[in-house]
């Protein structure tokens, strides 16, 4: 329940962040929202030396209309995204995805940076921005990159960032009267997914899974066999190829991979693909 | 039935009086035991055992050198420390076979959590770093985890005793006729069932502060426990420190449900450590600590067996338990499963009976009372066991119950393994359930489906149980061999203003005694709720008292604040009597005022008498001044409430998804002094019921690690998995107490498991599921679901 | 680390461990143990708090990540010894037992209907999904929230 001890940065900008993070190396850590760190810390799963608190950079913090993108910041919070109107008119499932995000009060702290900087292939904001295909904004001391979704997540709980890299804003294109759905199977609504889906229509479908590997995934199977003309049954019975599902309490590996095929089908429905 | 003598109730006693105990809840202002401010105290951080079963050798001297650390011991550090081991006070037969419990683990763990080293710092985040600092080397042993392997005593825990047979216990009061009805039986049923481990989870987790006094060799106790009177007792014989200098206090708790039924290491330690250290030392407990550090609940393995003519009639029930004991004997764990052993067979009118349990240890945390303890269980068996019945004599579970009830003009009725139920009238609940759930149209709609071949498997699961409540008659306790009595203390003082207080020794945390007390108080003495003060659990202010656990507090301590009001009602009188110059017969006494019959001007209220007998002016002859009462109640028999309990569910064959789409709850537990409390006891009884059956299981590996040791893996569901709950009530009172109370504590999650499960099984059974261990998670469905389309190939 | 934060109203200002949980902050150095702790996972929402407004876990903020804020505990909802509708609903229809989950509990309900004045049972029932509850079965909470936004409407 009590951390080990840190030192603490508080960063009033996202250059004093990155210097912080340059200073310190790889003892430091980001703090956002703190709801994927700070449990950790609490169990002392994760012993920071320092931490670089950036929680208070409000000009992170933003949903943006960006032409044919919705640009957010990456300190806005879960329940900035859920409560939006530009999402509701252009994004529909990225708001819907975030109100399923643990539970109100997760959602008040918790922010869309962290979620995707932490790299958790259980969370469900990573599997509906690999969906709907979005980019990544990272600024470290030399300047901003832009890194596709696709290539973000790299490992469990890693991210292509670099360690002097502050992720500071995610881009998702607009889709207006797409088709989308997303299914998140939990035992508790509190819950992480056992198994999720997002699936995005738009002229192609995008479709991503939770938790059926070590990273958040594109169904790259599923997309394919779209593409080619099978049906959303069709093409669900493919959900699980290429996927190496883990187990746990929850599941097995074969009852993700069950429901991977069956999620998928429901998605790609509900969707209307 | 009627109850015995019961004066028609005034408008307090049954009515929804708000509970006394809110407002202080509500605003913050109950304070929890890490709510105390004591200053300078000492924490303790216990380093606990990583490894299920290891020789362990412990060095404290990197925590000493800690920052803050005033202090670290290992269990060698501390033998000297002890009087006697920690407690089992309920050796269930002659040969039962004990390890010796320290508080400190020394040379050998047992479980993972068993207490290998306890360092003392100055700050809360000390201790917990210190905890880190201590180095403990593991010479692992193999884990004994499986309940079945252990039995088989291949790996032991504890190569002393030999065995990991504790003791086997055995009811059967007619062998021959068991045999006989088996032997001429037109149907039988065989089934096993698997009692998962529980977590009880009580919100609060345990904690424990000691204050030594300043001289005089006083303690004082402040513990989170149910059962501030026995944990003095005990706490005086494991540390040696003399009874009377040990003052024991629970303040608000959050929550028991069993688990604080007990004496624990830590509380024991933080004592033998403010008395070595001389200054307070406090302790609390995380929850993921809690995990492994309180005891858990159920974990048996039930066979069960029936024999029934061709009508479904049944003739004998023959049960053999295997029970989880975990690795030491706490306070009651080797009585648990016997606390069930006279119930398996359920509502029913069986003739022929007979319980065998065995207790075995396995390397994990001791199991102990967790709400309901043995009835939960026997009632999930005998309840499975007569839906498989059904389906075997093909006949509608509701009517295969009907068939074997306990008739209605049986009670009081003698069971075949000894027990007398004190009252019981069965037909009406469940006829009642099955109305409020539309029995009949939920049939039809389940056979339109399943014409429909839809995968959402809508199923009805019917449970009606009957528990043994009020622990407890403190003869049958020694029959049992109990290492304590069942009776329950009151005073009641009407003080010369004429305030009431009332001293019980059962101890609330979270029952709402002090209203229901006080409502008792005010129907008998005719004073108004409001002016009625409870006190409790503190053994300097509550001397006398064994406590709240076993739904045994309105049935035996309730009863015991009637009886000493009727006392102090009789003394009243008499002094009234005097006063006004008249009879004790010509004396009537109601709305608090003694009347004289037929004068009604000549009346005195009963705290005019209260004043009086302060005064003690003008008392008769040879009294003694003050108007209070003492009562100590030993209740002649259990109570016996009972009800039928209905769940549907719809099931999804797909994912194998139990959604539990309605619960309805018929129950009966003799009259109700407040139904606003009895139903919260209800509702939450339930869910913990259904949480077995769907949600929460204490997982082990095989290496004996649990796996769901924190609330984000251990599935306490919230309120959006709950379903909201359809009650209604039948009231049968209990001939055994003149309230005709019952006890209600336990009732809901003793019907709930089995109907759920019930409710699941007659989903899927179109599809040959015939059973599914619990929790029915949507794997394990999805697996049996599997299985048995499989099978059926 | 120093930490300024307006807690019920009035202004406190300590130094502490940057460690130092806000549920240990308002607890033990604050002093007001109304806020409770349940778990070490951030799943219980026994310490809920409202943090500019809005319910956050208290065991999952720094009280260094509050510093500047305004902060309401379960002490300062009722005024002039006058229960708060919330509270004063939960005491109507028995929305507590042992009362440990409690201030968290009427914290995130008073949180819930700030964002939603008229829920639904089942906007209700989600709206908690992160307070756990082990005596009530949540039925008499869930009455109680639902009529304390009834209360409020009319
Ligand atoms: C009880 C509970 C339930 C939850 N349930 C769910 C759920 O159902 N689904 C789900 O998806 N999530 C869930 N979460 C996680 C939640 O969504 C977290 O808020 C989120 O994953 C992390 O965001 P954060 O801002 O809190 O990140 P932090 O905890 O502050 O940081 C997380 C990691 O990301 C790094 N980081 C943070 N921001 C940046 C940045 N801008 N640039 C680079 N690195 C950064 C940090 O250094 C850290 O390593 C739950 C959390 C809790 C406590
Ligand atoms: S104590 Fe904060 S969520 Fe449990
Ligand atoms: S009232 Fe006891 S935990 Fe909610």
């Amino acid at each position: 329940m009590i951390p080990a001890k840190f030192d603490y940065v508080r960063a009033g900008s996202a250059a004093e962040a990155i210097a912080a993070l340059g200073e310190h190396g790889d003892e430091a850590k980001l703090l956002a929202g703190g709801h994927s760190l700070l449990p950790l810390m609490k169990l002392r799963l994760a012993t920071p030396a320092v931490l670089v608190d950036v929680g208070r950079l409000d000009d992170l913090r933003y949903i943006r209309d960006a032409g044919d993108q919705i640009a957010i910041g990456a300190l806005t919070r879960h329940h900035d995204l859920e409560t939006s109107d530009l999402l509701a008119e252009q994004c529909p499932m990225l708001r819907h995805v975030a109100h399923l995000v643990g539970d109100p009060q997760v959602r008040h702290r918790g922010t869309i940076g962290g979620s995707l900087a932490h790299a958790d292939p259980a969370s469900d904001l990573p599997a509906a921005v690999l969906a709907l295909g979005g980019t990544l904004v990272a600024r470290g001391p030399d300047g901003e990159r832009e890194i596709a979704a696709t290539e973000f997540f790299t490992g469990f709980l890693e991210s292509a960032l670099a360690g002097d890299e502050l992720l500071t804003e995610i881009r998702v294109p607009k889709v207006p009267g797409a088709g989308w759905s997303y299914q998140k199977f939990n035992r508790r609504a509190q819950d992480w997914a056992i198994v999720g889906v997002a699936a995005v229509r738009n002229g192609t479908t995008g479709v991503a899974l939770v938790n059926m590997g070590t990273t958040p995934l594109r169904a790259t199977a599923v997309e394919e066999a779209l593409a080619g003309g099978a049906s959303a049954a069709e093409a669900a019975e493919r959900a699980d190829e290429g996927t190496e599902p883990t187990a746990d309490l929850n599941a097995s590996e074969e009852y993700r991979r069950h429901l991977a095929r069956v999620l998928t089908r429901r998605a790609l429905e509900e969707a209307g693909a | 039935m009627t109850a015995t003598e019961t004066p028609a109730a005034t408008t307090v006693l049954g009515s929804r009086l708000l509970r006394k105990e809110d407002p202080a809840l509500l605003t913050g202002e109950g304070r929890y035991v890490d709510d105390l401010v004591v200053p300078g105290a000492l924490w303790l951080g216990l380093v606990r055992s990583t490894v299920a079963h290891a020789r362990v050798s412990v060095d404290v001297g990197p925590a000493l050198d800690a920052p803050g650390v005033v202090a670290a011991f290992t269990g060698d550090d501390l033998l000297d420390a002890w009087a006697a081991p920690l407690p089992c006070a309920w050796p269930v037969t002659e040969d039962m076979k004990a390890p010796e419990h320290r508080p400190v683990a020394a040379g050998t763990a047992c479980y993972v959590g068993d207490i290998v080293a306890v360092v003392v710092a100055e700050s809360r985040a000390a201790a917990r770093d210190a905890v880190e600092a201590v180095l403990v080397d593991y010479d692992e042993l193999p884990a004994v985890v499986d309940l079945e392997e252990a039995a088989e005593d291949r790996v032991l825990v504890h190569e002393d005793l030999g065995t990991n047979r504790s003791y086997t216990w055995e009811l059967t009061p007619d062998a021959d006729a068991v045999e006989r009805a088996f032997a001429e039986a037109a149907h039988t049923v065989s089934e096993r069932y698997v009692q998962q481990r529980l977590i009880p989870a009580a919100m609060e987790p345990r904690g424990v502060v000691v204050v030594p006094a300043p001289h005089g060799g006083e303690y004082t106790v402040y513990s989170s426990t149910q059962i501030p009177h026995i944990l003095k007792v005990m706490l005086a014989a494991t540390t040696g420190v003399p009874e009377h200098k040990i003052r024991v206090i629970a303040p608000a708790v959050g929550g028991g449900f069993g688990s604080k039924l007990n004496v624990y290491a830590e509380e024991v330690l933080a004592l033998a450590l403010a008395r070595k250290l001389g200054r307070p030392v406090r302790w609390t407990e995380e929850r993921s600590e809690a995990a492994v550090a309180t005891i858990q609940g159920r974990g048996q393995i039930q066979h069960i067996e029936l024999a029934a003519d061709a009508a479904g009639k049944v003739t004998a029930v023959r049960v053999r338990l295997l029970a989880d004991l975990g690795a030491y004997l706490q306070l009651v764990t080797p009585g648990i499963p016997l606390l069930g052993a006279f119930l398996y067979h359920g509502v029913y009118d069986i003739p022929a009976y007979s319980f065998s349990c065995t207790g075995v240890f396995t390397t994990k945390t001791p199991t102990d009372a967790y709400r309901g303890a043995g009835r939960p269980e026997a009632t999930y068996a005998i309840e499975r066991a007569m839906d498989a019945l059904a389906v075997e004599v093909g006949v509608d579970p509701a009517e295969i119950r009907r068939r074997n009830f306990i008739p209605t003009d049986a009670f009081p009725y003698s069971s075949a393994p000894g027990l007398v139920f004190d009252s019981g009238d069965y037909e009406p609940a469940l006829a009642r359930a099955l109305e409020m759930v539309g029995y009949e149209e939920l049939r039809a709609e389940q056979a339109r489906r399943r014409e429909s071949g839809s995968t959402a498997h809508l199923g009805v699961g019917i449970s009606f149980y009957v528990e043994m409540c009020g622990l407890a008659p403190s003869r049958v306790l020694a029959s049992l061999n109990f290492g304590a009595g069942g009776w329950e203390a009151a005073t009641v003082r009407v003080l010369p203003t004429g305030m009431v207080q009332v001293v019980t020794g059962t101890s609330p945390h979270g029952q709402g005694h002090e209203t229901s007390w006080s409502m008792i108080v005010a129907d008998r003495l005719g004073v108004d709720p409001d002016h009625v003060e409870v006190l409790h659990s503190d053994t300097d202010v509550s001397p006398h008292g064994l406590d709240t656990y076993g739904s045994r507090s309105l049935a035996v301590g309730g009863t015991a604040v009637w009886h000493a009001c009727e006392k102090v009602v009789a003394k009243a009188r008499t002094i009234a009597a005097h006063q006004l110059e008249v009879a004790e017969e010509d004396l009537e006494f109601s709305g608090g005022q003694f009347q004289v019959r037929g004068s009604p001007d000549r009346a005195m209220p009963i705290q005019a008498v209260a004043f009086q007998a302060f005064l003690a002016h003008d008392l008769p002859e040879g009294m003694e001044p003050g108007l209070s009462a003492q009562v100590v109640w030993d209740p002649p028999n259990f109570t016996f409430p009972f009800g039928a309990h209905i769940a549907v569910v719809e099931v999804d064959e797909e994912t194998g998804r139990v959604q539990l789409l309605r619960y309805v709850a018929v129950d009966d537990c003799g009259n109700q002094v407040n139904p606003l409390i009895v139903e919260g006891q209800v509702h939450g009884g339930i869910l913990q019921g259904v949480a077995q059956a769907l949600w929460e299981e204490a997982a082990y590996d095989g290496d004996g690690n649990l796996r769901s040791a924190t609330l984000a893996d251990y599935l306490v569901p919230s309120a959006a998995e709950a379903p909201s709950y359809e009650l209604d009530h039948t009231v049968t009172p209990s001939p055994t107490n003149p309230m005709g109370v019952k006890g209600v504590g336990e009732a809901g999650t003793i019907g709930a498991a089995p109907a759920v499960m019930n409710a699941i099984v007659d989903a899927l059974s179109p599809l040959g599921v015939t059973d599914i261990d619990m929790p029915a998670s949507p794997h394990r469905v999805w697996s049996a679901i599997r299985a048995a389309k499989e099978a059926q190939q | 680390m120093k930490v300024a934060v307006t807690v019920n109203g009035t202004k406190q200002e300590h130094e502490v461990e940057p460690r130092t949980l806000l549920v240990h902050y308002l607890r033990e150095v604050v002093g007001l143990t109304g806020t409770n702790i349940g778990c070490d996972t951030s799943s219980c929402g026994a310490c809920t708090v409202l943090l500019d407004g809005q319910s956050v876990k208290s065991c999952t903020v720094l009280a260094v990540q509050a510093d500047g804020a305004e902060i309401t505990t379960i002490e300062g909802l009722a005024s002039d010894g006058q229960l708060h509708p919330m509270q004063e609903a939960f005491r109507q229809h028995h929305g507590l037992q042992c009362g440990y989950c409690t201030p968290g509990m009427v914290m995130a309900a008073v949180s819930l209907l700030d964002e939603n004045p008229a829920p639904t049972e089942a906007e209700v029932r989600e709206g908690l999904e992160g307070n756990l509850c082990r005596c009530t079965g949540y039925h008499n909470i869930v009455k109680a929230v639902l009529a304390a936004a009834e209360g409020a409407a009319s």
